[in-house]
């Protein structure tokens, strides 16, 4: 009851006190609203980038290696990839033939071509030659039609499943379904349209493609390319095994010598999250300098009017302690107004922050502030303004009330 | 009569770096509940040093200090701070309001921590002001009142927690000599509702007020006299 009592006409004071100097008070904050502008800011864009990236790296699937010539974020010296040898369909089924942790497997490979239907056609669609295990390894969802069997795969039948972007270029008004189109100079039978992908990372559409079974693509565009095989592990969980087991059995497939390096890439949508990784902590590294260089400032800025304002004040503690105010009436006195201060600083802060975030959100990517980003800046800032006004307000409370009524 | 203060050998040293000062060599006495008693004494003999140590502002270098059957000499700062509120209302010579609060409020704060509710607060605090003549001046800050006023407004809080002693250090010291005769009077007539009053004052006209005097001369007890009340031998 009583310390409620306290607490609230200390409230009373603190206000008082932070209107009768409101621009010191402003100009204290200043680094406490840079602070957590800052922070609360740099939170919002993660996020946002956070989300982003995890839509777009979902095309890459997390379960899913890709053996391929060369490394996706290879950092050795080009020399060693120079002289590797191609990834051929016989690696792909000397894989097929050993694995044992693979669920599903299949080839890629691909080459731009101009797709043709009628009188629309549409330039450097990438066509894919692939098996029919495609469709379970990548998980591809159909919006029409179907993807191809493994007879029309085997055979190589001329058949086509074409992505949503030549969809709506090539049949803006038509059902594409049986239709058939050019692929290059060869004619494919249109049955399936593969749902929306989206693009990779934003750079490049998943859609702007054309599936067509390997054995076509071989006959027709020829053999004389890398592929990449592309397994779906078992198990997410032993992701690791699989990889460890495709990896061997690729060296026997390459009669590779046990001192020679491997010389081909094995690649996971980790590889993307370590480089990613690398990137945002990166950012939070140079937000959290800025963050803690702007509280720091701003703490030893309110350390500073915290003792002004206790030394201006001494009288006034003298009074209160006569009249019966105790060391820690006075003390919770000053910490309540430096953390007053502290929190309007991260209030200022967050009505810097929360309108660009809303910026942010319509011109760069879309993003918004969550609400733990909120509570945090108003608790760090409440916790520096705390740390900030110890000092002064400890030695508020053990002034000698005597000398402090002596003081003009 | 009921003891209400008992003071034994205070001793009161300041220490200078190397000088030793002694501020009270060593004072004894008692005061009775109701009686109204005036430190005299010159400049710089130990009144407001006195004073602090009864109103547990200071504590003494050595010696007791019984406070309403309480031995104030061996408590700690928080059951000084607890002593100074509940028993003892200060009033100085230079008012020492708030200047940021009105009268009002001004009065209300000895019963903020005494942990009383808003709403009592406020009653008690009009009633004191009412009691000392200010009903009219509530919303008034420190600097919108006449000294005369500001001193009133100090003696309302002190009363406003019903203490047990009203210490006054030169209450009048800066005031005209009517506005000072007004305060004194104001004193006199708590005294005569119960109240026990002590009054440092250098002035002889404004210690005839007490019935009592003690006067004091570097730092011992010079005189302790006691006037008779009319009709007494
Ligand atoms: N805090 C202090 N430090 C040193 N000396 C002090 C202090 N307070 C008072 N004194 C000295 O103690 C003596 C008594 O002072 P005080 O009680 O204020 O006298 P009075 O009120 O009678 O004028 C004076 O000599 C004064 O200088
Ligand atoms: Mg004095």
């Amino acid at each position: 009851m009583n310390f409620f009592l306290e607490t609230k006409e200390n409230f009373a004071i603190s206000f008082k006190a932070i209107t009768a100097n409101k621009m010191r008070s402003i100009l204290a904050t200043l680094g406490i609203v840079i602070g957590i502008a800052a922070v609360t800011l740099m939170q919002t864009a993660i996020e946002g980038i956070n989300i982003a990236f995890e839509k777009s790296i979902a095309a890459i699937g997390a379960d899913v290696l890709y053996i391929q010539k060369f490394e996706w974020f290879g950092k050795e010296d080009f020399e060693l990839y120079r002289n590797r040898r191609d990834i051929t369909m016989y690696h792909f089924d000397y894989i097929k033939r050993n694995a044992t942790t693979v669920a599903s497997m299949c080839p890629t490979m691909g080459s731009p071509r101009t797709i043709q239907y009628g009188e629309y056609s549409l330039q450097n669609v990438f066509a894919i030659g692939t098996t029919n295990e495609y469709q379970e390894t990548f998980g591809i969802d159909m919006e029409d039609g179907r993807f191809f069997t493994q007879k029309e795969s085997d055979a190589g039948y001329p058949v086509v499943c074409i992505g949503t972007d030549v969809k709506n270029a090539l049949f803006p008004n038509s059902n594409p379904i049986g239709k058939s189109i050019k692929v290059g100079t060869y004619s494919f039978k249109v049955i399936g349209v593969v749902e929306k992908q989206g693009s990779l990372l934003g750079l490049f559409s998943l859609d702007n493609r054309v599936i067509i079974p390997a054995e076509r693509f071989t006959k027709i565009f020829g053999t004389r390319r890398s592929i990449s095989i592309n397994l779906k592990a078992e198990d997410l969980n032993n992701i690791e095994d699989t990889r460890e087991e495709v990896r061997s059995i690729m060296r026997k497939a390459r009669k590779l010598q046990p001192w020679v390096k491997d010389d081909f890439g094995i690649n996971q949508q980790e590889a993307f999250r370590q480089t990613y990784e690398q990137l945002t902590s990166l950012i939070k590294i140079i937000g959290l300098i800025i963050t803690s260089l702007s509280l720091i400032v701003g703490s030893v800025g309110i350390t500073n009017i915290m003792f002004v304002s206790v030394k201006e004040r001494t009288k006034e503690i003298g009074i209160r302690k006569a009249i019966g105010a105790k060391r820690s009436t006075i003390l919770m006195q000053f910490l309540i107004e430096s953390a007053t201060i502290c929190l309007m600083g991260g209030f200022i802060g967050l009505m810097i922050s929360f309108p660009l975030s809303l910026i942010i959100n319509a011109f760069v990517l879309p993003t918004s502030m969550p609400l733990w980003v909120v509570i945090l800046g108003l608790f760090i800032s409440l916790l520096f303004g705390v740390l900030s006004g110890f000092f002064p307000a400890f030695n508020a409370s053990k002034m000698d009330p005597v000398e402090s009524l002596r003081y003009e | 009569m009921e003891s209400l203060i008992k003071i034994e050998n205070i001793v009161k040293r300041y220490d200078m770096g190397a000088e030793e000062l002694y501020a009270l060599k060593n004072v004894s006495f008692e005061i009775n509940k109701n009686e109204y008693v005036a430190i005299m004494g010159p400049s710089g003999s130990g009144k407001s040093t006195l004073m602090n140590i009864i109103g547990c502002l200071d504590t003494p270098t050595s010696g007791t200090y019984i406070l309403n059957g309480k031995d104030v000499s061996e408590m700690d700062d928080n059951e000084l701070a607890h002593i100074r509120n509940k028993e003892i209302g200060f009033v100085f010579q230079t008012f020492n309001l708030l200047a940021r609060s009105n009268a009002l409020h001004n009065v209300e704060l000895p019963l903020v921590y005494a942990g009383i509710s808003k709403n009592e607060r406020i009653k008690i605090a009009e009633d004191a002001l009412a009691s000392v003549g200010l009903e009219d001046r509530m919303k008034h800050k420190p600097n919108e009142l006449s000294g005369g006023q500001r001193q009133r407004v100090a003696i309302a809080r002190a009363l406003v927690n019903n203490p047990s002693l009203i210490l006054a250090d030169e209450p009048t010291g800066n005031l005209d000599t009517k506005t000072g005769e007004e305060i004194m009077a104001l004193l006199a007539d708590l005294n005569s509702k119960g109240n026990t009053i002590i009054i440092v004052t250098h002035e002889k006209d404004i210690a005839k007020h007490a019935r009592r005097i003690i006067k004091i001369r570097d730092g011992l007890i010079a005189d302790d006299t006691t006037k008779p009340l009319k009709g007494e031998i």
